[in-house]
């Protein structure tokens, strides 16, 4: 026992749900298609409950494959933005408090994506999670797979190349690590 | 521009085109110029107003599925691989149009190129190419076993 009593894992967790929903709120587009985040410590699960409005073809019906495309890059640029606020809030140099619809971080773009259709997506909810398989200074090559009822039966995947944000200043010294557990 | 109405009636039939406010401008001889108005729903990076990747994508799909559809002989079609380069970000506030040339076309496999430009026709805003099944453009019976796909992107 020593220095001062660590925060209840709630309150730790709450204020991480917080920032995530936070991010996730800010961009109209992922409200527009309805996505959902789903989050167990540092992975993120995609949900994009079905709708109406997302189907492309009425006669089967199947979802979009527009949407689909969509739903699989969200998945990404959420994957990940989430990862470097992830980073940032374990070393400390994120207070998560601050991330509010006024202060988002700012967005990797997409370079180029390729999707690759494996099966229609039916009339029912659907999932995704991306991989990160490289991220360095400048750029990162995130894969993603989608799925409905049966994980091991994706409906689609896909692999982008992203342009990353660059950090507000790389120079500047970083303040003494307060690991917000 | 022949034969306007069976794939000006994709579009109408297409719930999600419908969402992102699509405008069939042309169609025909296996070419395909769909438009996508800026709309506050639709952006990705609120702190610039640029709509998201996504719904360039979504119209991009859209686009090159209806320029198989206007391929002589076309009765469906699906995505099968899409790949699509984002060369700048649109401005904000102005349209996306989007133009799709089905250049070839085998039996089964339909190769589509399109672009995407906001209102400043000079550097795209997004290119993609991709492959898409061709159903109806068999002389011999469909191969395939799956179940019926006929119009639409899936």
């Amino acid at each position: 026992m020593r220095g001062a009593k660590p925060e209840p894992v709630q309150v730790i967790k709450q204020r991480r749900d917080t920032a995530l929903r936070n991010l996730v709120a800010g961009i109209p587009y992922i409200n527009f298609l309805g996505i959902q985040f789903d989050r167990r410590g540092d992975e993120l699960t995609a949900v994009l409950p079905f709708q109406d409005k997302l189907i492309g073809n009425p006669f089967l019906p199947a979802i979009h494959g527009g949407v689909t495309s969509a739903f699989l890059e969200v998945t990404a640029v959420i994957e990940l933005s989430w990862s470097i606020l992830w980073e940032e809030m374990e070393q400390g140099t994120l207070d998560p408090r601050k991330l509010d619809a006024a202060h988002l971080p700012r967005l990797p773009k997409t370079i180029d994506f390729t999707v690759d259709y494996l099966r229609s997506g039916l009339p029912r909810d659907a999932y995704a999670r991306a991989r990160i398989n490289r991220s360095g200074r400048r750029y990162a090559s995130v894969h993603v797979e989608a799925w409905q009822d049966n994980r091991a039966r994706l409906f689609a995947q896909a692999t982008g190349h992203f342009l990353l944000p660059s950090r507000d200043d790389p120079t500047a010294p970083t303040p003494a690590p307060t690991p917000e557990a | 521009m022949a034969d306007i109405s069976p794939a000006q009636q994709f579009i109408a039939a297409i719930p999600h085109a419908k969402a992102l406010g699509l405008q069939l401008e042309e169609i025909g001889d296996s070419k395909a110029v769909i438009s996508m108005p800026w709309a506050p729903h639709l952006v990705g990076d609120p702190a610039t107003g640029v709509i998201a990747g996504g719904a360039v994508s979504a119209l991009l799909d859209t686009c090159c599925g209806a320029a198989v559809m206007s391929h002589p002989g076309a009765k469906g079609t699906a995505t099968l691989d899409l790949r699509i380069d984002y060369m700048r970000a649109a401005t904000p506030g102005q349209r996306i149009t989007a133009r799709a040339e089905c250049f070839h076309a085998t039996r089964s496999v339909a190769f589509v190129r399109a672009t995407a430009h906001d209102e400043d026709s000079g550097l795209p805003v997004a290119t993609a190419q991709g492959a898409f099944t061709m159903e109806g453009n068999a002389k011999k019976p469909k191969v395939e076993g799956k179940p019926a796909k006929s119009e639409g992107t899936a």
